[in-house]
């Protein structure tokens, strides 16, 4: 209370200084603690886009879900999504508290993913065919995730931090799920085995996607510079590209599957791997909800949220 | 303290812990049993898988998922048992069998409501509701008896099974009881959902043209035993609630227990068991 009252006679310069330092010190800020609007927005984007990026991430593997081939691949992959609701929750809840001083709820996180105004993560905009990619998307989609997010687990601001760390630890549980059926698969028959390449094949740009441009002249816009100075990530979207190549090159030739470019090689000299770079300008596309499954997933979401209208109008009473 | 259940009249029949304790007979009606168990398990939970997703909030969608989980899980143990007496792998059990070898009951197979699980799906909440509800207290009231079956690993497995349906009975009840007195709306929509499931809800508490023998052999208690506890279970909440309980209870739309279904259970077939057809053989 004193802290609060005192707060307050210091001019807005002062109270940013002493946030700056309080977070270079590597204090966390709390949901009530002051903070500079330019904070609370960055974080309102961030989390509200992680939190709705994990929902929307439940549908491509949702599909597979009812058609997992065996009972335990049935109670694996119910589990796994079940989890990304679960991450969405505890992300949207994050997100509330932080939007509250503004007079907005979940309500407006909702109507601002069905506007288009809330973007969603590049991957879940994409196709998942067949069992292949249900199996893709827990290996290498959360393999990319456990990378990114592993770097804003120190994140200044102490709600999302605890949360990750949480968020995390599934996310190792997944990529595992994700790496036994690709194995299953790998070892399996040559269909099965066309089913993994085929699916590593149409998943390689979305991946390379994943941790976003390298910096803003890619794509106009870029917030990792702002993220790293409010200690909310540490690392830059290329570095974070490539550990996930350091990380997952060799396990996808160790399995006998190719990735699809042939300039990929890794680098001594310079110690970094050298690619190819996707097409960015179908990355600003997608993110715009122009991906090959924006629409119809973004319509799934929407419609099932107007069907159950009657259920929370209940619950509201 | 009152005994709640008995076997076969008061006939003290002995534990069997393996088939070479029965006869053919009795043999014959357990497994019968068994497939009653496991396909209404594995079709709920399959009809509760498509709703992931797509429930009324995100929390719901996180808690449904468990009970999915945990009936899946369940009906992993009853084909187990099927494995256990020579009846083939539990994933040919669970994916390989054409619907007119399914025993489950009818109500369990209905869709959730029109439309496609990916697509345009008008899925009906109040009737999810009121078919988990319903159908739990049931499943609570024949686990209870199960676990003094005659045949000593469905007792066993009786036991773990009851200790889940415990929080799957209170999740339901709390939704029906809140939708059932959340305004008009709501109550209409659970009303026209009660008869619906009434209409079908004789074919749940069936066993079966050999249901005399499941019994006799005391395997479980008797069909009207677990018929009354049901309906008694159920009239208190009605009470409660001010809602009168639809006279008859019937099968309008097949027997499942004699393998007569609805094209609803052939479809959802097809989509379960569709990369499993892609090739049974190979390990997945």
């Amino acid at each position: 209370m004193t802290e609060t009252v005192f707060n307050q006679q210091l001019t807005e310069e002062d109270n940013f200084n002493l946030f700056m330092l309080r977070i270079e010190a590597g204090e966390k800020i709390e949901a009530d603690d002051w903070m500079p609007d330019d904070y609370r927005q960055t974080l309102i984007k961030l989390i509200s886009m992680h939190g709705i990026s994990e929902i929307m991430g439940a549908l491509p593997e949702k599909e597979w879900v009812p058609k997992a081939p065996t009972i335990k691949r049935k109670l694996g992959i119910m589990a796994k999504v079940q989890d990304e609701m679960g991450h969405g929750q505890l992300l949207l809840r994050v997100t509330e508290d932080l939007m509250k001083p503004l007079g907005k709820s979940r309500e407006h996180i909702m109507q601002d993913l069905f506007s288009g105004r809330l973007k969603f993560h590049n991957v879940f905009h994409m196709e998942a065919p067949t069992w292949g990619d249900a199996g893709l998307i827990g290996w290498l989609v959360d393999g990319a995730a456990i990378i990114s997010q592993t770097n804003m687990l120190n994140a200044s601001y102490g709600p999302y931090a605890r949360a990750l760390k949480r968020i995390c630890a599934e996310e190792v549980f997944h990529a595992q799920h994700g790496e036994a059926i690709i194995m299953a698969l790998t070892e399996g028959t040559e269909q099965q085995k066309d089913m993994v390449q085929d699916a590593v094949n149409r998943w390689w740009e979305a991946l390379l996607m994943f941790f976003g441009p390298a910096d803003a002249s890619t794509t106009g816009t870029s917030k990792q510079d702002t993220t790293i100075k409010y200690r909310i990530r540490s690392k830059t979207n290329e570095e974070l590209r490539q550990e996930f190549f350091s990380k997952y090159i060799p396990r996808v030739l160790s399995l006998g599957l190719t990735v699809p470019d042939e300039t990929m090689r890794f680098d001594k000299d310079q110690g970094i791997w050298i690619y190819q770079q996707p097409d960015w300008n179908k990355f600003k596309e997608i993110i715009r909800n122009k991906g090959p499954k924006s629409q119809e997933r973004l319509q799934l979401r929407i419609h099932s949220y107007e069907e159950s209208e009657w259920v929370r109008r209940a619950l509201s009473k | 303290m009152k005994k709640k259940f008995y076997h076969g009249e008061g006939r003290r029949i002995l534990k069997k812990n393996d088939q070479s304790q029965m006869d053919s007979m009795e043999r014959k009606v357990l497994i019968e049993l068994l497939y009653q168990l496991a396909d209404d398990d594995f079709i709920l939970a399959y009809r509760g898988s498509e709703w992931l997703g797509l429930a009324p909030h995100i929390e719901e969608d996180v808690a449904f998922s468990s009970i999915n989980q945990d009936m899946m899980g369940h009906a992993a143990m009853f084909y187990q048992l099927l494995e256990d007496l020579g009846e083939g792998h539990v994933d040919i059990l669970a994916h390989g069998r054409s619907s007119k070898d399914r025993k489950n009951a009818v109500l369990l197979e209905l869709v959730n409501g029109p439309g496609h699980y990916l697509e345009k799906p008008k899925f009906d909440w109040a009737f999810t509701v009121v078919r988990h509800y319903f159908y739990t207290q049931f499943k609570k009231i024949r686990m209870e008896s199960l676990k003094n079956s005659s045949y000593q690993p469905l007792a066993d497995v009786a036991v773990k099974v009851n200790m889940e349906i415990y929080y799957h009975l209170l999740h339901w009840k709390t939704w029906f009881m809140q939708l059932i007195d959340a305004n008009d709306e709501a109550r209409n929509r659970m009303e026209t959902a009660v008869q619906q499931v009434f209409d079908e809800f004789a074919d749940v508490l069936s066993y079966g043209p050999n249901g005399r023998e499941i019994a006799e052999a005391g395997f479980i208690d008797k069909e009207e035993i677990i018929t009354q506890m049901w309906k008694h279970q159920l009239l208190t909440v009605f009470e409660s609630v001010n809602l009168s309980i639809p006279i008859k209870i019937k099968t309008k739309s097949g027997k499942g227990r004699e393998g007569f279904h609805t094209d609803d259970l052939a479809v959802a077939l097809s989509i379960l068991s569709e990369v499993y057809h892609i090739d049974p053989a190979a390990n997945w």
